[in-house]
């Protein structure tokens, strides 16, 4: 049950740094957005024996912890989730892929363990890309991104919409998780006989809630859309980007100027 | 089961995303045409609802472990496989974003394996099915486990074929497959039979809120023609194209004749076999799958359409033999 608080937890840390003052904050989403997914493209793309480019990419990260102010430690904490599989399917590299790529003194180090450290790499790469947008970048504004996008309309209301709701939804689940194990102290979680009943009435009532929220959107002018303000574009919205996207194909093809 | 960026590449990211959102367009053309305004708050809020309830875990009775919901399941019994669908991508991208759970190249590959197995197979090969002709306990608790289990299985099974066609493991395919398969079979049904006690409690509560539960034989059936435009287009395919790369090697039943006879083809001697021979081969028209007196490939293929075709014509017109004599039957008992 632990697991509800540490998540609300991590969604409030998360809602207070798009509360901070920063210039990277206030940067615009759309150029934050491209940045992260050209990056993740990039660092996946390069070749898993080439450590060179890989460990050059790390410039972007340390720029976006260092420069951002943001934490390593809570940025690190977030590969727990994709760590298992990414493990899984690294580890054994070694065993299967023995062929020596590069030679260290006398010890000979194989293609598999190369390959396993790169695969590491990227992943954690990715997850501490992804945190530096979401660290500095609303729900709300990567939504106005994905709409400038173009992105159908549909799919990103839905994803506001579960932005918002989700921290109420969340306490609820903490409400009731906390309820439950005030009467059943001593027990792993809820017990079969509860499963119908504890979530079931929970579902119901989310669902009344569900029409309460459309009525409210709709005595509030809701016409199939939200209305957002659009966000100005200054020059260093367009330089950022472009300067992050230039380094990061120079990276990427630094085996050219070698 | 979400996939990390690290584990697939630009090429393997893009193609599930081209499916993922031709997925994605089609649900939205579904439920615009549905036209119910009210629907939009609804996905979101149960959006946020499966998210919240993924974090309560629940005891596995006799383990001492514990499991948590099946999203896909719920929300395509609660939403339908189409708004379903949508809910369950601003889901992904939600856990992607907030707590890395997946990743925003690999978005694409985790809504396949997620949202369309479990909304797209569970509800409309599953659950609608099930449900066709009422609902029952029984009927939910089945679909809800059939539903978990097959959609987790193709789910790591896509993930396996992923990240193996990746090339970013060295495991070979079958210890990938036995390790992936196993685990996700224990995970569907424990979330199986979770998602069927919360079903079955709302529909003791609240039936109205279940979808596709009775609805209309006739609206949800594939129409004849189409079906049989599909099963000539995939006879043709597997006799066209998949016959191209069959086996030279000899059949179970050849392999054992072999081993037993040391041939695979048995002489026969007599009048009866010579004249039974004969026959067949004045009126074969493409002897051992070719054309005659050719060896060409075309062959091979314009025997497998042209078999296809034959097998398809003849089932259809047994299938009409057989209701045509159903019907007369049932007219004399009347």
């Amino acid at each position: 049950m632990d697991s509800i608080e540490k998540k609300l937890n991590e969604f409030k840390s998360i809602e207070e740094l798009w509360q901070r003052s920063h210039w990277m904050n206030d940067l615009h989403p759309l150029g934050k957005l491209l940045i992260s997914v050209i990056y993740i493209f990039t660092v996946v793309s390069i070749n898993k024996y080439a450590v060179t480019p890989l460990i050059l990419m790390s410039v972007y990260i340390i720029f976006g912890f260092v420069i951002g102010e943001l934490s390593f430690k809570t940025g690190i904490y977030r590969m727990r989730l994709i760590l298992p599989l990414v493990i899984f399917v690294g580890v054994l590299n070694p065993f299967f892929d023995k062929e020596v790529l590069l030679q260290v003194g006398d010890v000979g180090i194989s293609r598999g363990v190369i390959s396993m450290f790169t695969l590491m790499l990227k992943g954690f790469y990715a997850v501490l890309a992804t945190y530096i947008l979401i660290a500095t970048t609303s729900i709300e504004k990567i939504c106005y991104a994905l709409s400038v996008l173009h992105v159908p309309k549909i799919i990103v209301i839905v994803v506001l919409l579960i932005g918002r709701y989700f921290y109420i939804m969340g306490e609820e689940a903490d409400r009731i998780a906390t309820a439950y194990k005030l009467r059943a102290p001593h027990q792993n979680g809820v017990h079969y006989s509860a499963w119908g009943t504890l979530v079931g009435m929970w579902l119901i009532r989310s669902m009344d809630r569900a029409t309460i929220v459309y009525e409210s959107m709709l005595l509030r002018g809701f016409k199939g859309d939200f209305s957002s303000e659009k966000i100005k574009v200054r020059a260093i919205d367009v330089i950022y980007p472009i300067v992050w996207i230039t380094i990061f194909i120079l990276i990427r093809h630094s085996y050219l100027f070698l | 089961m979400h996939m990390a960026d690290a584990l697939v590449t630009p090429a393997v990211a893009g193609t599930m995303y081209v499916l993922s959102t031709g997925a994605a367009a089609y649900s939205i053309k579904k439920v615009r045409l549905e036209d119910d305004p009210k629907k939009i708050p609804v996905m979101g809020v149960m959006g946020a609802f499966v998210f919240a309830t993924q974090m309560l875990n629940f005891t596995i009775p006799g383990t001492g472990s514990s499991g948590h919901l099946c999203g896909g399941m719920m929300l395509s019994a609660l939403l339908g496989p189409y708004a379903g669908f949508l809910t369950m991508i601003g889901v992904l991208l939600i856990q992607c974003l907030m707590f890395a759970d997946g990743g925003l190249l690999a978005l694409g590959c985790n809504v396949w394996n997620m949202a369309f197995y479990g909304c797209f197979i569970g509800a409309l090969l599953i659950w609608k099915p099930i449900m066709k002709k009422g609902v029952t306990r029984g009927k939910i608790v089945l679909a809800s486990i059939l539903g978990c289990v097959l959609t987790l299985q193709l789910g790591a099974l896509s993930v396996t074929l992923e990240t193996l066609a990746s090339g970013v493991t060295e495991l070979p395919f079958s210890v990938f497959l036995a390790t992936m398969q196993p685990i996700h079979l224990a995970i569907g049904a424990v979330e199986g039979l979770i998602t069927a006690a919360v079903l079955t409690f709302v529909n003791e509560a609240r039936p109205e809120l279940l979808w596709g539960v009775g609805e209309n034989k006739s609206e949800s059936k594939l129409s004849f023609k189409k079906t049989i435009i599909v099963l000539a287009v995939a006879a043709a395919l597997c006799g066209g194209v998949v016959s191209l790369f069959a086996s030279a090697f000899p059949d179970g039943l050849e392999w054992s004749m072999e081993k037993v006879a040391g041939t695979s083809e048995l002489e026969a001697d007599g009048s009866v076999y010579e004249t039974a021979e004969n026959i067949q081969t004045t009126t074969s028209l493409l002897p051992d799958y070719a054309f005659k007196d050719s060896e060409a490939a075309v062959g091979t293929s314009f025997s497998g359409i042209v078999g296809s075709l034959m097998v398809v014509i003849i089932l259809t017109l047994v299938c009409y033999a057989f209701k045509f004599f159903k019907n007369g039957k049932s007219v004399q008992e009347n």
